[in-house]
This record gives structure tokens, sequence and C-alpha cells, in this order.
């Protein structure tokens, strides 16, 4: 027998038995992030491609999605401080060592710049739209002049916005569950997947879905073998590796993992677009709502199951 | 100079004086505490082994949670201890993940609280609150620099461990076993 016990009576909020200080907006953030940078990384790529015609809801209609989640994942965040007055404290500093650092200062320009993106098409979406402002025109002629760059820096920003969601994590070596340097991408796709699953939920035209649902079947792929990746990585870890995914293997997060997040948010979608691809007829919006479900439910488990895991000493 | 304690399982009786002298010396709120007593049982009857470990924040030479402060809130000063400056902390809870040893608790007022080995104390050239009213002196503090001191001198003669060590964080607490 092996017991462990405070018997100074330490009940801490949040922090004992286990921990759980973060909630569920880290979780909607993370996923938010993850969203907004799939959707601007494929309006970044097909503009630099060239197919602004005949990829129009990738790069002109879905990315007013993007500043819309990244305000709401923002103010998610703003609600998980507990120490909120002060939270321009991120902006009077750089810390190279830490990524919510990064993170804070990527969002300070993605945001914009999202927003400057919607911007641009927005005479498109709503005819007869009229900034009014001399100003706010001359600068929209200069950034029509200018998209090329400008999406350079948006596919380059979004890689960064969607690695970090995972690198987030990973940087916590005390939490084994998290800190695996697979959780980077393996974020990162699973964010470049949900965004395709928005778009191609959005878009009307035959051949952008088509287009879209191949890349989305090869993200989830990917996916998957990153997935197992994780998995074989911590089984030949350590004894805290290898407690953490057991949390997944026969522990409480089985069921909703494999069967949530694995099978109902991977394996079924991909299923389902391939047969989309090969003529049979399926309701678009199934498949993508299942990964972006599968997506949200990925990283409330990812966020609750790795405060459990911990140093055993 | 270089701050560490070392901390006799084989005195302690787990009294939990050293909590009590903590909570009024810092003012910690009720239900909180910066330190705190853990009985690790071994084994099963007759041969039972009992540990009792007084357990605060290691002050760790490599530590996690003042690397991954995004604002510099969290600090190392001179003598090595970890410090939370309480107006640059925006209680974002990350050196709460970052803690192997769940050393950090997130105050009532918002922002991050942890042991500080009483550096307000230590600036006065006083022993830390905790160290102060050990019943049986099983507590050593000092400088780890110094061969003479305290903590020096506990340290030597017997055989110490460090808490998951695997952690890498080089912590500067020394369980005497």
């Amino acid at each position: 027998m092996k017991e462990e016990l405070f018997i100074s009576g330490r009940d801490i909020p949040n922090i004992d038995p286990f921990l759980n200080i973060w909630h569920w907006e880290i979780p909607v953030y993370l996923y938010l992030g993850g969203l907004s940078a799939g959707i601007m990384f494929f309006a970044g790529l097909f503009t630099i491609l060239d197919k602004e015609k005949e990829m129009e809801t990738t790069v002109k209609w879905a990315p007013f999605l993007v500043p819309v989640a990244l305000v709401l994942g923002l103010f998610a965040l703003f609600l998980d401080l507990k120490h909120q007055l002060f939270f321009w404290r991120l902006y009077t500093t750089i810390r190279i060592e830490s990524p919510m650092s990064w993170g804070a200062w990527t969002l300070m320009f993605i945001t914009p710049l999202s927003m400057v993106w919607a911007a641009v098409y927005i005479k498109e979406l709503i005819p007869g739209w009229n900034w009014k402002i001399n100003i706010v025109d001359q600068f929209e002629e200069f950034v029509k002049k200018n998209m090329k760059p400008l999406a350079w820096a948006m596919m380059g920003l979004a890689i960064v916005l969607g690695v970090y969601t995972g690198i987030l994590l990973s940087a916590f070596n005390a939490r084994p569950l998290w800190n695996t340097s697979i959780l980077g991408p393996l974020f990162l796709v699973s964010g470049l997947s949900t965004g395709l699953a928005a778009i191609i939920w959005m878009s009307k035209s035959h051949f952008e879905r088509k287009v879209l649902t191949k890349i989305d079947i090869a993200l989830i792929c990917v996916e998957l073998f990153l997935i197992i990746h994780l998995f074989m990585g911590f089984l030949a870890g350590s004894a805290v590796s290898i407690e953490a995914a057991e949390l997944f293997l026969g522990g409480p997060f089985t069921t909703t993992f494999w069967g949530g997040v694995v099978i109902l948010g991977l394996i079924i979608p991909a299923i389902l677009e391939t047969l989309e691809l090969a003529g049979y007829k399926v309701p678009v919006w199934i498949p993508s709502f299942l990964v972006l479900l599968g997506g949200l439910l990925f990283r409330f488990i990812m966020v609750e199951a790795g405060q459990i895991t911990r140093f055993l000493y | 100079m270089r701050y560490g304690m070392a901390i006799d399982t084989a005195k302690c009786v787990g009294c939990s004086d050293c909590v009590v002298a903590c909570q009024t010396e810092n003012n910690v709120p009720i239900g909180y505490c910066r330190d705190w007593i853990v009985e690790n049982v071994n084994g099963s009857y007759p041969n039972v082994e009992i540990e009792l470990r007084s357990e605060r924040c290691n002050h760790c030479e490599n530590s996690p949670c003042v690397r991954c402060c995004p604002t510099g809130a969290s600090h190392i000063i001179d003598g090595g201890i970890v410090m939370v400056t309480h107006n640059e902390c925006i209680g974002c809870g990350a050196c709460i993940q970052s803690c192997p040893y769940d050393a950090r608790y997130s105050h009532p007022d918002g922002y991050v609280d942890k042991c500080t080995f009483c550096h307000h104390r230590l600036e006065k050239g006083q022993n830390t609150a905790c160290v102060e009213v050990c019943p049986t002196r099983c507590l050593h503090f000092g400088d780890l620099d110094d061969p003479y001191s305290d903590v020096s001198k506990a340290l030597k003669n017997r055989t110490w461990k460090v808490l998951a060590p695997e952690a890498g964080t080089k912590p500067q607490l020394f369980f005497l076993t």
C-alpha cells in the first residue's frame, strides 16, 4: 500500500484535490484560435495561388468569421484572467521563453490583420457599402494593391497562431499529458481542419467544395497519424507519461476521446467526405458539423485531462 | 548567495505549526496555504514506513513558473528566491500549471501567490516564520553557498533527496531522510 495525504488539511480552491485552474474559457479560445488560423491560412494560400475567382468563399466570405471568432476568443481569454485590470502588462514586455507572451503578441498583429482582410471584401459582401471617410478609401486602395504580401503575412501568422494553441499547453513540463512536442503540429492540423470544415459548410460552389474536401481528408489522415504518434510516445515514455496515456486507454476519458473525437469527429467525417467525392449524396453540413464538434471536444478533453496529470513523488 | 531549506523528515511530527505560522506571518487568506504537510505512508502493518514532509515552493533554480510567465511578474531575485510582483501578474494561471509541486495558488485578490522564503523577514536579518516556530527544529534554512550556514551543516552529514528531480527544475528544498 502506498498512500499520500495532506495532513495540514490542504484544500486550496481549484488546486486540490487535483488542478482545475483553467475552465471552459481556455478550450473555447484554443478552438476559436485554431479555427481562425485555419480560415486565414487557406484564404492566404488561395490568394497567393491566384484562385480568388474559383475559391470565392475561402478567400472572401469565410474570412468574415475570423475577426468575430478572434474577438470572442480574446474575450474568453480575458474572462479567464484573475487579475483582469492588469491585462495590459502582457504588452509592456516581450518574454521570449513564454509561449503565452508570443501568443499575446501574435494576436495583437493577427486580429487587426483579419479585420483589414474582411474590410477589403466588405464592398462585395454588402453592395453599396460606403466608408464615407476619405482616408479609409485610400487605405483600402493601398491594401488592394498589396494583397499578395498581406496574404503571405496572414498565412505565416496563421501558422504561428495554430501552432501556438498547442505549444501553449506543451510548454508545461509539470503536466505530462501536455508536455509533448507533437501537440503543436497536432493542434495546428486540427485547427486547419476545423477551418476547412467551416469554409466547406459555407461554400456553394461545387468545385470549391471538392478541392477543399480533398484537402480536409488529407488533414484528417495526418491528424489521426499524429494522434497515434502521441500515444506511442506516451506509452514509450516515463511513468508519468504512461499514467497520462492511461486516462485515455481505459481511464475516464476513453469513451469521449476515442468515441467522440476520433470516431465521430475524424473517422466518420473522413468516410462521409470520401463518399461525397465518390458521387454519393451526403448533406454537406454533416461532415463539417462533426469536424467542428470533434475539434471543440478535443480541446475540452485535452485541457481538462492535462490538468489532472502530474508528477508523483 | 543561494537560499535553501533542509527538512528533516525523521524529526518532523506533522504538527502543522509551520503552516499556521506562515498563514499568520504572511496574511494568507483563509482556506489557502503557502506551506503544507504531506504524510506519506508506505507498506502495510507491520512493515509500515511513514514520512512526514513540510513542503512549500522549491524556489527552483530552473524554475518553469518564471519561464512561462508572460509578463515577467514571476522572477528570481538575489539569493535565488522566486518572487511574484503582484501588480504585474495578470492571473493567467500559466505558472500554476507549470509547477510540478502545486506550490502556487490564485489569491482571492486575483494575483498568484506563493512562499517567498519570508523575504521581508530575511531583509531584517530574521529567519523564516516556519523555521522560527518549528518545535522539533526539523527545518534548517540558510545560504547553501556558506558551508557554515544552518542548512549546509544539516545537509553535510545526512542523506537527502529532492522532490521530483526528474522534472528537471533543480529544486532548493532538501528532504533529509
